[in-house]
């Protein structure tokens, strides 16, 4: 009984991810055709982007923060305080930003893209079109897939920088740590390899989440009750494909 | 003949919605559709648009069999219709103008000073001129059903669906509707299909009408025919009788058994 209640479910979950795969398919067969309307994608990275900057920012600069107060009591006790600007910019470059950042996204933007996609459903907006003639895949998906794919390593990036601010906030303006050092320190033990897996890890969250966030929105069942089911899945399944494939890309970046 | 609907099966979940409708439209005239909820009216126009194909049988429409065009055709043939929803459908992020453009933007590359002139004799035909700017949000429940009527023709279909196009007006609201049906068919000569159970509104406006029930056509003629049908089926509906071959009751066990039998436990 027990093995087949969870064939079921294992088998539910293939398919679930067949269709995913099939959407994401037939998502970028209409990225080319989408560029040319770039108004529409520009529309989107502001919804998914620009909207979520306060949140981005607010959080980039307290989980900065942290980490120069835990960073630096840490350090502390092995007596190389100067450190904190090294642990402060990889923590966040490599891990904290994208992962957050993701996170974030997932609940502001990745949200407000399913429920609106949901509700165009429910109201029929998606079938008029397809009655005028117009793809609501080209109109209406393509460009809010792309607007987040686009706007996750941005908003990575500031959350990277605002992150570092804090950090260097609470540990050179607070705690007393050189500044000179600190950001020398930075400097010194940054280099190319660690950026790129901030912003490999960023862009590939973007394209899950937003993956994720679209196909939910799409296929959501046009009622209510469907419009929320499709937002709660949206936030659950976007946070753990998150962390599954942050493990997955850090071990392949080690 | 515009449409022409042959034999055709469909079903849902198992549950037969059609079996063996048979119809047609012939051009330049409003065809009525009528039946009571849950006959699968609306399902016949997701059938004439191509969304969804039936199980066995075959629907024409411009003589073309839907089942054999691929997607790309069904889509040149979908600019030659026009269709009303219910809820008028309007896209909320665009405005009432924008809304009207939507279709003549998407599909063609008309200057904007054309097109804005092509736009405010649509919504000057509907009568909402005025509202250019307002947001589908700022609209009355029928004036949002005229605005989709104004984007409805705004490309001239040579066919228009309504879908339920009385549903919740006032009765203002509803005698401009249905003065808008007749004048569109008229004055721009669209074949036009009204999909609705309110039979004494349609018995004003339709040349032709089909009652559907037990998904096939119970009845077909003109209004005045189907008034004067003896068929018990077609008499309830037109007469609007609780009881009748469509029952009251929803089946259920023995009433005075089911009372007494819940007094005991």
């Amino acid at each position: 009984m027990i093995s087949l209640r969870s064939s079921g479910y294992l088998l539910e979950g293939v398919r679930r991810l067949g269709s995913v795969m099939l959407f994401l398919l037939q998502l970028l067969m209409r990225c080319v055709a989408a560029l040319r309307r770039p108004r529409l994608i520009v529309m989107q990275i502001y919804n998914a982007g620009a909207r979520s900057l306060i949140i981005i920012m607010l959080s980039g600069l307290f989980v900065g923060m942290v980490l120069g107060l835990q960073g630096y009591d840490l350090l502390q006790r092995f007596g190389s305080e100067e450190a904190l600007g090294t642990a402060a910019a990889l923590g966040l470059l490599r891990e904290l930003a994208p992962v957050i950042t993701a996170l974030l996204f997932a609940g502001r933007a990745g949200t407000a893209l399913a429920s609106e996609i949901g509700l165009m459903r429910a109201t029929d907006q998606l079938t008029a079109m397809e009655i005028m003639a117009v793809d609501p895949l080209s109109y209406v998906a393509t460009p809010r897939f792309l607007g987040g794919v686009i706007a996750m390593p941005l908003l990575t990036a500031i959350f990277s920088m605002i992150g570092l601010f804090g950090a260097q906030l609470v540990g050179v303006q607070m705690m007393g740590v050189d500044r000179g050092v600190f950001w020398s320190q930075t400097q010194g033990s940054v280099d190319l390899h660690d950026v790129n897996e901030g912003l490999v890890k960023s862009l590939v969250f973007g394209i899950a989440c937003s993956l994720i966030a679209v196909h939910e929105g799409y296929h959501a069942e046009p009622t209510a009750a469907g419009v929320g089911l499709a937002t709660t899945r949206t936030v659950v399944a976007s946070s753990v494909i998150i962390l599954l494939l942050d493990y997955v890309l850090t071990a392949l970046f080690l | 003949m515009v449409v022409a609907v042959r034999d055709v099966h469909y079903a849902v979940g198992g549950r037969p919605i059609f079996a063996g409708l048979d119809l047609e439209v012939r051009r330049g005239r409003i065809t009525a559709i009528m039946g009571p909820s849950g006959t699968g009216k609306t399902t016949l126009l997701r059938l004439i648009t191509a969304q969804i194909a039936a199980d066995r049988g075959a629907v024409q429409v411009f003589g073309r069999d839907l089942a054999t065009l691929r997607s790309r055709e069904v889509y040149a043939l979908r600019q030659r219709m026009g269709m009303l929803f219910q809820n008028g459908a309007l896209l909320t992020d665009l405005d009432v103008f924008d809304n009207v453009a939507f279709p003549v933007r998407e599909h063609t590359d008309l200057p904007e000073a054309l097109l804005r002139v092509l736009v405010l004799t649509k919504l000057q035909a509907v009568g909402l001129r005025g509202a250019t700017g307002l947001m589908p949000g700022e609209l009355s429940g029928g004036m949002a059903r005229r605005v989709a009527l104004a984007r409805a023709i705004v490309m001239d279909p040579e066919i228009l669906l309504y879908d339920e196009p009385f549903v919740g007006l006032d009765p203002i609201s509803l005698g401009v509707i249905l003065r808008l049906i007749k004048q569109m068919n008229a004055a721009l000569g669209i074949t036009s299909i009204v999909v609705s159970h309110d039979v004494q509104e349609l018995a004003t406006i339709a040349d032709d009408s089909y009652l559907i029930s037990g998904g096939r056509v119970a009845a077909a003629g003109t209004p005045a025919q189907l008034r004067a049908s003896d068929s018990p089926a077609v008499r309830q509906f037109m007469t609007g009788s609780a009881d009748g071959p469509v029952p009251f009751h929803y089946p259920a066990p023995d009433y005075t058994a089911q009372l007494l039998g819940a007094e005991q436990a």
